[in-house]
Protein backbone atom coordinates (compact mmCIF):
# COMPACT_ATOMS: atom_id res chain seq x y z
CA UNK A 1 0.00 0.00 0.00
CA UNK A 2 1.54 3.75 -0.74
CA UNK A 3 -0.17 5.58 1.91
CA UNK A 4 -1.24 4.17 4.84
CA UNK A 5 -0.84 7.24 7.15
CA UNK A 6 -4.40 8.68 7.87
CA UNK A 7 -4.78 11.62 6.20
CA UNK A 8 -6.40 14.69 7.37
CA UNK A 9 -10.26 14.72 5.85
CA UNK A 10 -10.48 18.21 4.13
CA UNK A 11 -14.53 19.08 3.87
CA UNK A 12 -13.74 21.12 0.70
CA UNK A 13 -14.55 19.39 -2.14
CA UNK A 14 -10.95 20.97 -3.52
CA UNK A 15 -8.83 19.50 -0.78
CA UNK A 16 -5.13 19.77 -1.46
CA UNK A 17 -3.80 17.74 -4.35
CA UNK A 18 -1.71 15.89 -1.74
CA UNK A 19 -4.86 14.43 0.03
CA UNK A 20 -6.47 11.06 -1.81
CA UNK A 21 -9.27 12.27 -3.05
CA UNK A 22 -10.88 9.24 -2.35
CA UNK A 23 -9.45 7.54 0.89
CA UNK A 24 -10.89 3.91 2.53
CA UNK A 25 -9.59 1.70 5.53
CA UNK A 26 -10.95 -1.27 6.86
CA UNK A 27 -14.33 -0.61 4.16
CA UNK A 28 -16.98 -3.20 4.53
CA UNK A 29 -20.08 -4.15 3.30
CA UNK A 30 -22.39 -6.45 4.57
CA UNK A 31 -25.49 -7.65 2.95
CA UNK A 32 -27.48 -9.60 6.27
CA UNK A 33 -24.71 -12.11 7.10
CA UNK A 34 -23.17 -11.90 3.62
CA UNK A 35 -19.73 -9.97 3.27
CA UNK A 36 -19.68 -8.28 -0.18
CA UNK A 37 -16.68 -5.90 0.86
CA UNK A 38 -14.17 -7.55 3.37
CA UNK A 39 -12.57 -4.36 5.23
CA UNK A 40 -10.44 -3.39 2.32
CA UNK A 41 -8.19 -0.13 2.20
CA UNK A 42 -7.07 2.00 -0.56
CA UNK A 43 -6.40 5.26 -1.66
CA UNK A 44 -7.04 7.14 -5.38
CA UNK A 45 -4.78 10.44 -5.61
CA UNK A 46 -6.37 13.09 -7.92
CA UNK A 47 -5.71 13.02 -11.50
CA UNK A 48 -5.12 8.89 -10.92
CA UNK A 49 -7.07 5.92 -13.05
CA UNK A 50 -7.58 3.31 -10.47
CA UNK A 51 -8.96 0.20 -11.11
CA UNK A 52 -10.68 -2.71 -9.48
CA UNK A 53 -10.28 -6.12 -11.14
CA UNK A 54 -11.83 -8.98 -10.76
CA UNK A 55 -14.19 -11.74 -11.89
CA UNK A 56 -18.07 -11.04 -11.25
CA UNK A 57 -18.88 -11.43 -7.36
CA UNK A 58 -15.58 -10.21 -6.05
CA UNK A 59 -17.03 -6.82 -4.92
CA UNK A 60 -16.30 -4.18 -7.42
CA UNK A 61 -19.55 -2.81 -7.85
CA UNK A 62 -20.48 -2.91 -3.90
CA UNK A 63 -17.52 -1.04 -3.63
CA UNK A 64 -18.53 1.44 -6.10
CA UNK A 65 -21.66 2.09 -4.85
CA UNK A 66 -20.25 3.09 -1.81
CA UNK A 67 -18.10 5.59 -3.19
CA UNK A 68 -21.16 6.56 -5.22
CA UNK A 69 -22.31 7.50 -1.89
CA UNK A 70 -25.63 5.07 -3.04
CA UNK A 71 -24.86 2.55 -0.57
CA UNK A 72 -23.98 3.07 3.31
CA UNK A 73 -20.62 1.62 4.09
CA UNK A 74 -21.14 -1.12 7.54
CA UNK A 75 -18.12 -0.53 8.55
CA UNK A 76 -14.68 1.13 8.38
CA UNK A 77 -14.06 4.57 7.31
CA UNK A 78 -14.78 6.16 3.24
CA UNK A 79 -14.13 9.64 2.83
CA UNK A 80 -14.62 10.78 -0.85
CA UNK A 81 -12.88 14.58 -1.97
CA UNK A 82 -12.35 14.80 1.85
CA UNK A 83 -16.57 14.72 2.18
CA UNK A 84 -18.03 12.18 4.41
CA UNK A 85 -20.86 10.20 2.55
CA UNK A 86 -22.61 9.10 5.43
CA UNK A 87 -23.61 12.79 5.87
CA UNK A 88 -22.54 14.70 2.78
CA UNK A 89 -23.85 12.02 -0.18
CA UNK A 90 -25.96 14.71 -2.60
CA UNK A 91 -22.80 16.69 -1.74
CA UNK A 92 -20.14 14.15 -3.32
CA UNK A 93 -22.68 13.10 -5.83
CA UNK A 94 -22.84 16.37 -6.99
CA UNK A 95 -19.27 16.46 -7.95
CA UNK A 96 -19.61 12.64 -9.03
CA UNK A 97 -19.57 11.07 -12.72
CA UNK A 98 -21.84 7.46 -13.10
CA UNK A 99 -21.63 5.33 -15.30
CA UNK A 100 -23.50 2.18 -13.62
CA UNK A 101 -22.89 -1.31 -14.96
CA UNK A 102 -26.45 -1.30 -16.58
CA UNK A 103 -27.64 1.53 -18.80
CA UNK A 104 -29.88 3.63 -16.72
CA UNK A 105 -31.09 6.05 -20.12
CA UNK A 106 -34.56 6.90 -20.49
CA UNK A 107 -34.68 4.84 -23.94
CA UNK A 108 -38.29 6.51 -25.35
CA UNK A 109 -36.65 10.31 -24.75
CA UNK A 110 -34.05 11.59 -27.60
CA UNK A 111 -30.55 11.54 -26.81
CA UNK A 112 -30.38 14.97 -26.22
CA UNK A 113 -33.38 14.80 -23.83
CA UNK A 114 -31.59 12.64 -21.46
CA UNK A 115 -28.22 14.57 -21.80
CA UNK A 116 -29.99 17.35 -20.78
CA UNK A 117 -32.51 15.89 -18.28
CA UNK A 118 -29.71 14.90 -16.27
CA UNK A 119 -27.72 18.49 -16.12
CA UNK A 120 -31.09 19.27 -14.90
CA UNK A 121 -31.04 16.64 -11.73
CA UNK A 122 -28.01 18.95 -10.80
CA UNK A 123 -29.57 21.96 -10.66
CA UNK A 124 -27.67 23.67 -14.17
CA UNK A 125 -29.56 26.11 -15.46
CA UNK A 126 -31.70 25.24 -19.27
CA UNK A 127 -28.86 27.67 -21.17
CA UNK A 128 -26.15 25.91 -19.55
CA UNK A 129 -27.29 22.28 -20.03
CA UNK A 130 -27.89 23.03 -23.78
CA UNK A 131 -24.50 24.52 -23.99
CA UNK A 132 -22.97 21.05 -22.61
CA UNK A 133 -24.95 18.59 -24.10
CA UNK A 134 -23.71 19.71 -27.67
CA UNK A 135 -20.05 19.75 -26.46
CA UNK A 136 -21.04 16.32 -24.76
CA UNK A 137 -22.72 15.22 -28.01
CA UNK A 138 -19.53 15.74 -30.13
CA UNK A 139 -17.40 14.09 -27.19
CA UNK A 140 -19.52 10.90 -27.72
CA UNK A 141 -19.40 10.99 -31.56
CA UNK A 142 -23.61 10.95 -31.35
CA UNK A 143 -24.20 14.83 -32.66
CA UNK A 144 -25.87 13.43 -35.84
CA UNK A 145 -28.47 11.09 -33.50
CA UNK A 146 -29.09 13.81 -31.66
CA UNK A 147 -32.25 13.86 -32.06
CA UNK A 148 -32.99 10.27 -32.49
CA UNK A 149 -34.97 8.27 -29.53
CA UNK A 150 -32.50 6.06 -27.52
CA UNK A 151 -34.39 2.64 -27.85
CA UNK A 152 -32.84 1.79 -31.68
CA UNK A 153 -29.40 2.98 -30.92
CA UNK A 154 -26.57 0.33 -30.49
CA UNK A 155 -25.08 -0.84 -27.42
CA UNK A 156 -21.91 0.87 -27.75
CA UNK A 157 -23.89 4.26 -28.80
CA UNK A 158 -25.80 3.57 -25.63
CA UNK A 159 -22.65 3.78 -23.64
CA UNK A 160 -21.19 6.38 -25.20
CA UNK A 161 -24.10 8.48 -24.36
CA UNK A 162 -24.51 7.28 -20.85
CA UNK A 163 -20.72 8.31 -20.75
CA UNK A 164 -21.75 11.93 -21.90
CA UNK A 165 -24.26 11.89 -19.31
CA UNK A 166 -21.95 11.12 -16.25
CA UNK A 167 -19.79 14.22 -17.23
CA UNK A 168 -22.67 16.84 -17.83
CA UNK A 169 -21.68 18.08 -14.09
CA UNK A 170 -18.50 17.96 -15.13
CA UNK A 171 -17.08 16.15 -12.28
CA UNK A 172 -13.88 16.08 -10.32
CA UNK A 173 -14.52 11.52 -10.50
CA UNK A 174 -15.86 9.76 -12.54
CA UNK A 175 -16.66 6.18 -11.85
CA UNK A 176 -17.13 3.52 -14.24
CA UNK A 177 -18.60 0.09 -13.29
CA UNK A 178 -17.92 -2.77 -16.21
CA UNK A 179 -17.76 0.43 -18.74
CA UNK A 180 -17.11 -1.99 -21.84
CA UNK A 181 -19.07 -5.07 -20.71
CA UNK A 182 -21.06 -6.95 -23.46
CA UNK A 183 -19.52 -4.35 -26.49
CA UNK A 184 -17.89 -5.57 -29.36
CA UNK A 185 -14.09 -4.59 -29.70
CA UNK A 186 -14.86 -1.94 -32.29
CA UNK A 187 -16.60 -0.17 -29.57
CA UNK A 188 -14.70 -1.08 -26.72
CA UNK A 189 -11.85 0.51 -28.23
CA UNK A 190 -13.88 3.74 -29.15
CA UNK A 191 -14.83 3.83 -25.78
CA UNK A 192 -11.25 3.46 -24.25
CA UNK A 193 -10.38 6.16 -26.67
CA UNK A 194 -12.70 8.32 -25.64
CA UNK A 195 -11.77 7.12 -21.79
CA UNK A 196 -8.18 8.06 -22.46
CA UNK A 197 -9.12 11.59 -23.50
CA UNK A 198 -11.00 12.45 -19.98
CA UNK A 199 -7.63 10.92 -18.48
CA UNK A 200 -5.60 13.38 -20.85
CA UNK A 201 -7.44 15.87 -19.56
CA UNK A 202 -6.90 15.14 -15.94
CA UNK A 203 -10.48 13.61 -14.61
CA UNK A 204 -9.75 10.68 -12.43
CA UNK A 205 -11.05 7.83 -13.55
CA UNK A 206 -12.35 4.86 -11.11
CA UNK A 207 -13.09 1.51 -12.88
CA UNK A 208 -14.01 -1.66 -12.66
CA UNK A 209 -13.48 -4.47 -14.66
CA UNK A 210 -13.10 -7.94 -15.58
CA UNK A 211 -10.93 -7.56 -19.12
CA UNK A 212 -7.45 -7.43 -18.00
CA UNK A 213 -6.81 -5.79 -21.52
CA UNK A 214 -8.63 -2.70 -20.17
CA UNK A 215 -7.19 -2.74 -16.97
CA UNK A 216 -3.75 -2.70 -18.68
CA UNK A 217 -5.21 -0.05 -21.33
CA UNK A 218 -6.55 2.76 -19.03
CA UNK A 219 -5.06 1.65 -15.50
CA UNK A 220 -2.37 3.70 -13.92
CA UNK A 221 -3.02 1.45 -10.65
CA UNK A 222 -5.70 -1.20 -9.46
CA UNK A 223 -6.27 -3.54 -6.96
CA UNK A 224 -7.16 -7.01 -7.69
CA UNK A 225 -9.82 -8.66 -5.57
CA UNK A 226 -11.13 -11.55 -5.01
CA UNK A 227 -14.07 -12.83 -2.65
CA UNK A 228 -14.48 -9.48 -1.31
CA UNK A 229 -10.72 -8.61 -0.52
CA UNK A 230 -8.39 -7.11 -1.83
CA UNK A 231 -5.29 -9.91 -2.71
CA UNK A 232 -2.53 -7.26 -4.82
CA UNK A 233 -2.51 -3.41 -5.73
CA UNK A 234 0.01 -1.71 -7.94
CA UNK A 235 0.77 -0.36 -11.40
CA UNK A 236 -0.76 -3.39 -13.97
CA UNK A 237 3.15 -3.58 -15.10
CA UNK A 238 4.67 -4.13 -11.55
CA UNK A 239 1.80 -6.66 -10.48
CA UNK A 240 2.81 -8.58 -14.08
CA UNK A 241 6.87 -8.30 -12.71
CA UNK A 242 6.18 -9.61 -9.24
CA UNK A 243 3.60 -12.07 -9.82
CA UNK A 244 3.78 -13.19 -13.82
CA UNK A 245 7.40 -14.43 -15.74
CA UNK A 246 8.01 -11.77 -18.36
CA UNK A 247 6.88 -14.56 -20.86
CA UNK A 248 4.05 -17.16 -21.04
CA UNK A 249 4.22 -20.03 -23.04
CA UNK A 250 0.80 -21.54 -23.99
CA UNK A 251 0.19 -25.59 -25.05
CA UNK A 252 -2.54 -26.84 -26.27
CA UNK A 253 -2.68 -30.53 -26.63
CA UNK A 254 -5.55 -33.08 -27.95
CA UNK A 255 -8.29 -33.87 -25.69
CA UNK A 256 -7.13 -36.43 -22.62
CA UNK A 257 -3.48 -35.63 -22.94
CA UNK A 258 -3.15 -32.96 -20.52
CA UNK A 259 -4.07 -35.58 -17.94
CA UNK A 260 -1.38 -37.76 -18.99
CA UNK A 261 1.39 -35.08 -18.71
CA UNK A 262 2.32 -36.10 -15.21
CA UNK A 263 6.26 -34.76 -14.43
CA UNK A 264 6.97 -34.57 -18.02
CA UNK A 265 7.34 -30.61 -18.04
CA UNK A 266 8.89 -30.46 -14.59
CA UNK A 267 11.99 -27.79 -14.73
CA UNK A 268 11.31 -26.53 -18.11
CA UNK A 269 9.39 -23.03 -16.82
CA UNK A 270 9.49 -21.49 -13.22
CA UNK A 271 5.69 -22.32 -12.87
CA UNK A 272 3.44 -24.48 -14.63
CA UNK A 273 -0.06 -24.10 -14.66
CA UNK A 274 -2.57 -26.77 -15.90
CA UNK A 275 -6.07 -25.34 -17.22
CA UNK A 276 -8.64 -28.01 -18.53
CA UNK A 277 -7.44 -26.83 -22.02
CA UNK A 278 -4.30 -25.77 -22.28
CA UNK A 279 -1.07 -25.54 -20.11
CA UNK A 280 0.92 -22.31 -19.32
CA UNK A 281 4.93 -22.30 -18.98
CA UNK A 282 5.55 -19.39 -17.21
CA UNK A 283 9.25 -18.46 -17.98
CA UNK A 284 11.34 -15.31 -18.98
CA UNK A 285 12.59 -16.90 -22.01
CA UNK A 286 8.98 -18.31 -24.09
CA UNK A 287 10.66 -19.38 -26.80
CA UNK A 288 13.59 -21.42 -24.79
CA UNK A 289 10.93 -22.86 -22.83
CA UNK A 290 9.00 -23.69 -26.01
CA UNK A 291 12.18 -25.47 -28.01
CA UNK A 292 12.08 -27.54 -24.41
CA UNK A 293 8.87 -29.16 -24.52
CA UNK A 294 9.83 -30.13 -28.71
CA UNK A 295 12.89 -31.72 -26.95
CA UNK A 296 11.29 -33.72 -24.83
CA UNK A 297 9.39 -35.24 -26.85
CA UNK A 298 6.05 -33.67 -26.62
CA UNK A 299 3.96 -32.71 -29.77
CA UNK A 300 1.60 -30.16 -28.73
CA UNK A 301 -1.10 -28.82 -31.02
CA UNK A 302 -0.26 -25.62 -30.98
CA UNK A 303 1.96 -23.21 -29.13
CA UNK A 304 1.90 -19.70 -28.18
CA UNK A 305 4.34 -18.01 -27.01
CA UNK A 306 2.87 -14.38 -25.52
CA UNK A 307 4.14 -11.59 -22.66
CA UNK A 308 2.50 -12.28 -18.95
CA UNK A 309 -1.39 -10.22 -18.34
CA UNK A 310 -2.87 -9.34 -15.68
CA UNK A 311 -4.78 -12.92 -16.29
CA UNK A 312 -1.77 -14.47 -15.42
CA UNK A 313 -1.13 -12.21 -12.41
CA UNK A 314 -5.04 -13.01 -11.72
CA UNK A 315 -4.35 -16.57 -12.05
CA UNK A 316 -1.35 -16.61 -9.69
CA UNK A 317 -2.70 -15.25 -6.78
CA UNK A 318 -5.89 -16.95 -7.10
CA UNK A 319 -5.86 -20.38 -9.04
CA UNK A 320 -8.51 -18.97 -10.89
CA UNK A 321 -9.34 -17.32 -14.65
CA UNK A 322 -10.91 -13.65 -14.31
CA UNK A 323 -13.97 -14.76 -16.89
CA UNK A 324 -15.08 -18.37 -15.84
CA UNK B 1 -28.48 26.88 -1.79
CA UNK B 2 -29.83 27.00 1.60
CA UNK B 3 -31.04 23.50 3.58
CA UNK B 4 -33.83 24.58 3.06
CA UNK B 5 -35.13 25.43 -0.16
CA UNK B 6 -32.41 22.38 -1.53
CA UNK B 7 -35.36 19.69 -1.01
CA UNK B 8 -37.65 21.79 -2.64
CA UNK B 9 -36.04 22.39 -5.86
CA UNK B 10 -34.36 18.84 -5.94
CA UNK B 11 -37.87 17.65 -5.70
CA UNK B 12 -39.20 19.88 -8.60
CA UNK B 13 -35.96 17.92 -11.09
CA UNK B 14 -38.12 14.81 -10.47
CA UNK B 15 -41.25 16.27 -10.93
CA UNK B 16 -39.40 17.88 -14.38
CA UNK B 17 -38.55 14.76 -15.36
CA UNK B 18 -42.10 13.45 -15.07
CA UNK B 19 -43.01 16.60 -16.98
CA UNK B 20 -40.73 15.19 -19.89
CA UNK B 21 -42.07 12.06 -20.43
CA UNK B 22 -45.78 13.20 -20.07
CA UNK B 23 -45.02 15.55 -23.18
CA UNK B 24 -44.55 12.41 -25.13
CA UNK B 25 -48.51 11.53 -24.56
CA UNK B 26 -50.05 14.71 -23.40
CA UNK B 27 -52.53 14.99 -26.36
CA UNK B 28 -54.53 11.76 -26.30
CA UNK B 29 -53.99 12.06 -22.67
CA UNK B 30 -55.84 15.36 -22.37
CA UNK B 31 -58.45 14.52 -25.35
CA UNK B 32 -58.90 10.91 -23.04
CA UNK B 33 -59.46 13.42 -19.88
CA UNK B 34 -62.44 14.98 -21.80
CA UNK B 35 -64.27 12.26 -23.78
CA UNK B 36 -64.55 10.11 -20.68
CA UNK B 37 -66.77 12.13 -18.65
CA UNK B 38 -68.89 13.34 -21.98
CA UNK B 39 -69.63 9.73 -22.70
CA UNK B 40 -69.89 8.35 -19.26
CA UNK B 41 -72.23 11.77 -17.70
CA UNK B 42 -74.25 11.20 -21.58
CA UNK B 43 -74.70 7.28 -21.48
CA UNK B 44 -75.08 7.16 -17.39
CA UNK B 45 -75.95 10.20 -16.43
CA UNK B 46 -78.44 11.24 -19.11
CA UNK B 47 -79.49 7.85 -21.13
CA UNK B 48 -79.69 5.63 -17.48
CA UNK B 49 -80.68 8.22 -15.55
CA UNK B 50 -83.80 9.08 -17.18
CA UNK B 51 -84.95 5.52 -15.88
CA UNK B 52 -84.35 6.50 -12.86
CA UNK B 53 -86.50 8.51 -10.45
CA UNK B 54 -85.41 11.19 -8.21
CA UNK B 55 -85.85 9.87 -5.12
CA UNK B 56 -85.03 10.65 -1.59
CA UNK B 57 -82.14 8.38 -1.72
CA UNK B 58 -80.47 10.56 -4.15
CA UNK B 59 -80.79 13.34 -2.20
CA UNK B 60 -83.93 14.74 -4.70
CA UNK B 61 -81.70 15.35 -7.34
CA UNK B 62 -81.68 14.42 -11.10
CA UNK B 63 -79.58 10.95 -11.88
CA UNK B 64 -76.95 13.41 -13.90
CA UNK B 65 -76.60 15.05 -10.59
CA UNK B 66 -76.43 12.58 -8.19
CA UNK B 67 -73.57 10.71 -10.85
CA UNK B 68 -71.61 13.23 -11.53
CA UNK B 69 -69.48 14.24 -8.32
CA UNK B 70 -69.51 10.11 -7.82
CA UNK B 71 -67.38 9.60 -11.30
CA UNK B 72 -65.09 12.02 -10.89
CA UNK B 73 -64.10 10.98 -7.41
CA UNK B 74 -64.16 7.64 -9.00
CA UNK B 75 -61.92 8.92 -12.17
CA UNK B 76 -59.20 10.85 -9.40
CA UNK B 77 -58.48 6.91 -7.66
CA UNK B 78 -58.37 5.40 -11.20
CA UNK B 79 -55.95 8.14 -12.55
CA UNK B 80 -53.93 7.93 -9.23
CA UNK B 81 -53.84 4.11 -9.00
CA UNK B 82 -52.64 3.79 -12.43
CA UNK B 83 -49.59 7.03 -11.92
CA UNK B 84 -48.72 4.87 -8.91
CA UNK B 85 -47.91 1.58 -10.29
CA UNK B 86 -46.58 1.53 -13.77
CA UNK B 87 -44.19 4.28 -13.95
CA UNK B 88 -43.11 3.70 -10.42
CA UNK B 89 -42.01 -0.12 -10.57
CA UNK B 90 -40.83 1.16 -14.28
CA UNK B 91 -38.37 3.85 -12.88
CA UNK B 92 -36.99 1.70 -10.30
CA UNK B 93 -36.59 -1.86 -12.21
CA UNK B 94 -38.02 -1.02 -16.27
CA UNK B 95 -35.28 1.45 -17.25
CA UNK B 96 -33.74 1.97 -14.08
CA UNK B 97 -34.21 5.85 -14.28
CA UNK B 98 -34.76 6.48 -10.25
CA UNK B 99 -31.57 4.74 -9.98
CA UNK B 100 -30.03 7.57 -12.74
CA UNK B 101 -31.57 10.50 -10.31
CA UNK B 102 -30.08 8.71 -6.92
CA UNK B 103 -26.29 9.02 -8.56
CA UNK B 104 -26.92 13.20 -8.33
CA UNK B 105 -27.64 15.23 -6.02
CA UNK B 106 -31.21 13.90 -5.67
CA UNK B 107 -32.06 11.94 -3.10
CA UNK B 108 -34.94 8.70 -2.50
CA UNK B 109 -36.98 11.26 -0.71
CA UNK B 110 -37.15 13.84 -3.89
CA UNK B 111 -37.64 10.89 -6.21
CA UNK B 112 -40.93 9.49 -3.71
CA UNK B 113 -41.74 12.99 -3.11
CA UNK B 114 -41.52 14.36 -6.65
CA UNK B 115 -42.84 11.57 -7.99
CA UNK B 116 -45.99 12.29 -5.71
CA UNK B 117 -45.98 15.78 -6.59
CA UNK B 118 -46.65 15.05 -10.42
CA UNK B 119 -49.23 12.52 -9.97
CA UNK B 120 -51.38 15.73 -7.88
CA UNK B 121 -50.71 17.61 -10.74
CA UNK B 122 -51.83 15.07 -13.11
CA UNK B 123 -54.87 14.94 -10.82
CA UNK B 124 -55.64 18.41 -10.91
CA UNK B 125 -55.70 18.50 -14.73
CA UNK B 126 -57.87 15.31 -15.13
CA UNK B 127 -60.27 16.21 -12.47
CA UNK B 128 -60.39 19.87 -13.58
CA UNK B 129 -61.09 19.06 -16.94
CA UNK B 130 -64.16 16.39 -15.27
CA UNK B 131 -65.16 19.44 -13.16
CA UNK B 132 -65.22 22.13 -16.36
CA UNK B 133 -67.39 19.09 -18.19
CA UNK B 134 -69.82 18.68 -14.94
CA UNK B 135 -70.48 22.85 -15.31
CA UNK B 136 -70.80 22.41 -19.20
CA UNK B 137 -73.50 19.69 -17.95
CA UNK B 138 -75.30 21.83 -15.72
CA UNK B 139 -74.83 18.83 -13.28
CA UNK B 140 -74.44 20.52 -10.16
CA UNK B 141 -76.51 22.98 -7.78
CA UNK B 142 -74.16 24.78 -5.83
CA UNK B 143 -71.36 26.95 -6.96
CA UNK B 144 -69.05 25.17 -4.69
CA UNK B 145 -69.19 22.50 -7.63
CA UNK B 146 -65.41 24.09 -8.05
CA UNK B 147 -64.13 23.01 -5.05
CA UNK B 148 -64.92 19.36 -6.37
CA UNK B 149 -61.16 19.94 -8.00
CA UNK B 150 -58.97 19.92 -4.79
CA UNK B 151 -61.64 17.09 -3.01
CA UNK B 152 -61.34 14.61 -5.73
CA UNK B 153 -57.44 15.38 -5.86
CA UNK B 154 -57.19 14.72 -1.80
CA UNK B 155 -59.10 11.32 -3.10
CA UNK B 156 -56.34 10.56 -5.97
CA UNK B 157 -53.99 11.30 -3.30
CA UNK B 158 -55.40 8.81 -0.77
CA UNK B 159 -54.85 6.21 -3.25
CA UNK B 160 -51.29 7.19 -5.09
CA UNK B 161 -49.51 7.34 -1.79
CA UNK B 162 -50.11 3.66 -0.63
CA UNK B 163 -50.41 2.42 -3.86
CA UNK B 164 -46.76 3.88 -4.56
CA UNK B 165 -45.40 2.41 -1.08
CA UNK B 166 -46.62 -0.77 -2.65
CA UNK B 167 -45.45 -0.70 -6.15
CA UNK B 168 -41.38 0.15 -4.61
CA UNK B 169 -41.88 -3.50 -3.13
CA UNK B 170 -42.77 -5.08 -6.51
CA UNK B 171 -40.24 -7.00 -8.91
CA UNK B 172 -42.72 -7.00 -11.74
CA UNK B 173 -46.41 -5.77 -12.18
CA UNK B 174 -48.59 -9.17 -11.70
CA UNK B 175 -50.11 -8.10 -8.51
CA UNK B 176 -51.39 -4.66 -10.51
CA UNK B 177 -53.91 -6.55 -12.14
CA UNK B 178 -55.11 -8.09 -9.31
CA UNK B 179 -55.92 -4.73 -6.97
CA UNK B 180 -57.07 -3.10 -10.35
CA UNK B 181 -59.68 -6.29 -10.31
CA UNK B 182 -59.76 -7.39 -6.40
CA UNK B 183 -59.98 -3.49 -5.18
CA UNK B 184 -59.88 -1.02 -7.66
CA UNK B 185 -63.52 -2.01 -9.84
CA UNK B 186 -65.06 -3.20 -6.69
CA UNK B 187 -64.39 0.06 -5.38
CA UNK B 188 -65.56 2.21 -8.13
CA UNK B 189 -68.94 0.20 -8.13
CA UNK B 190 -70.08 0.09 -4.43
CA UNK B 191 -68.52 2.47 -2.46
CA UNK B 192 -71.53 5.17 -3.91
CA UNK B 193 -70.20 6.39 -7.38
CA UNK B 194 -73.57 4.98 -9.03
CA UNK B 195 -75.78 4.68 -6.44
CA UNK B 196 -75.73 5.40 -2.73
CA UNK B 197 -74.75 3.30 -0.27
CA UNK B 198 -77.57 3.37 1.93
CA UNK B 199 -79.10 1.40 -0.88
CA UNK B 200 -76.86 -2.03 -0.21
CA UNK B 201 -77.21 -4.79 2.94
CA UNK B 202 -76.52 -3.48 6.34
CA UNK B 203 -73.30 -5.73 6.36
CA UNK B 204 -71.61 -4.35 3.34
CA UNK B 205 -72.72 -0.78 4.32
CA UNK B 206 -70.35 -1.00 6.73
CA UNK B 207 -67.92 -1.97 4.85
CA UNK B 208 -68.51 0.62 2.14
CA UNK B 209 -67.76 2.72 5.10
CA UNK B 210 -64.30 2.08 5.40
CA UNK B 211 -62.82 2.40 2.18
CA UNK B 212 -61.52 5.63 1.25
CA UNK B 213 -63.50 6.19 -1.92
CA UNK B 214 -66.83 5.95 -0.11
CA UNK B 215 -65.43 9.00 1.99
CA UNK B 216 -64.19 10.98 -0.95
CA UNK B 217 -66.96 10.17 -3.02
CA UNK B 218 -69.32 11.66 -0.30
CA UNK B 219 -66.78 14.89 0.41
CA UNK B 220 -67.26 15.73 -4.00
CA UNK B 221 -70.87 14.76 -3.61
CA UNK B 222 -71.76 17.30 -0.49
CA UNK B 223 -70.03 20.35 -2.44
CA UNK B 224 -71.52 19.79 -5.49
CA UNK B 225 -74.60 19.51 -4.16
CA UNK B 226 -73.83 22.52 -1.91
CA UNK B 227 -74.97 20.43 1.41
CA UNK B 228 -71.03 20.01 2.74
CA UNK B 229 -72.21 22.45 5.77
CA UNK B 230 -75.31 20.14 6.78
CA UNK B 231 -73.01 17.44 8.30
CA UNK B 232 -69.95 19.47 9.25
CA UNK B 233 -68.91 16.31 11.30
CA UNK B 234 -68.91 14.13 8.55
CA UNK B 235 -67.10 16.30 6.36
CA UNK B 236 -64.25 16.68 8.83
CA UNK B 237 -64.24 12.93 9.16
CA UNK B 238 -63.80 12.75 5.33
CA UNK B 239 -60.63 15.00 5.00
CA UNK B 240 -59.18 13.74 8.35
CA UNK B 241 -59.43 10.07 6.67
CA UNK B 242 -58.40 10.69 3.08
CA UNK B 243 -55.80 13.36 4.71
CA UNK B 244 -54.10 10.97 6.85
CA UNK B 245 -54.16 7.91 3.93
CA UNK B 246 -52.31 10.33 1.49
CA UNK B 247 -49.89 11.75 4.11
CA UNK B 248 -48.98 8.01 5.83
CA UNK B 249 -48.88 6.90 2.18
CA UNK B 250 -46.89 9.44 0.98
CA UNK B 251 -44.13 8.46 4.00
CA UNK B 252 -44.36 4.74 2.75
CA UNK B 253 -43.29 5.36 -0.37
CA UNK B 254 -40.46 7.55 1.06
CA UNK B 255 -39.12 4.53 3.19
CA UNK B 256 -40.34 2.00 0.41
CA UNK B 257 -38.36 3.93 -2.47
CA UNK B 258 -34.89 4.15 -0.36
CA UNK B 259 -35.05 1.08 0.70
CA UNK B 260 -35.41 -0.33 -3.12
CA UNK B 261 -32.84 2.99 -4.32
CA UNK B 262 -30.22 1.65 -1.50
CA UNK B 263 -30.04 -2.25 -2.46
CA UNK B 264 -29.27 -1.06 -6.31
Amino acid sequence: MPDTSVSSASSHPDAPATSPLIHARGLTKRFGSFVAVDAVDFDVARGESFGFLGPNGAGKTSTMRMIGCVSPISDGTLSVMGMDPKTQGPEIRANLGVVPQQDTLDVELTVRENLSIYGRYFGLSRAEVRRRADELLEFAQLTERADDQVEPLSGGMKRRLTIARSLINEPTVLLLDEPTTGLDPQARHLLWDRLYRLKQQGVTLVLTTHYMDEAEQLCDRLVVMDKAKIVAEGSPRALIEQYSTREVTELRFAPGVVDSLDGQLDGIAERVERLPDRVLLYADDGEAAAVAVHQRGLRPETVLVRRSSLEDVFLRLTGRSLIE
Amino acid sequence: MTALTRPVSTLGRVFEYRLLTYRRTYRSSLFSSFVSPVLFLTAMGLGLGSYVSNSAALDGVPYLVFLAPGLLAATAMQTASFEATFPIIGGLIWNKVFHAMYATPISPRDVALGNLAWIMARLALVTGIFTLVIIAFGAYESPLVILCIPAAVLTGMAFAGPMAAFSATQQNPNRFATIFRFVITPLFLFSGTFFPVSSLPAGLQVLAGLTPLYHGVALTRSLALGTVMDDPAATVIHLVYLVTLAVVGAYLTTRTIERRLIRG
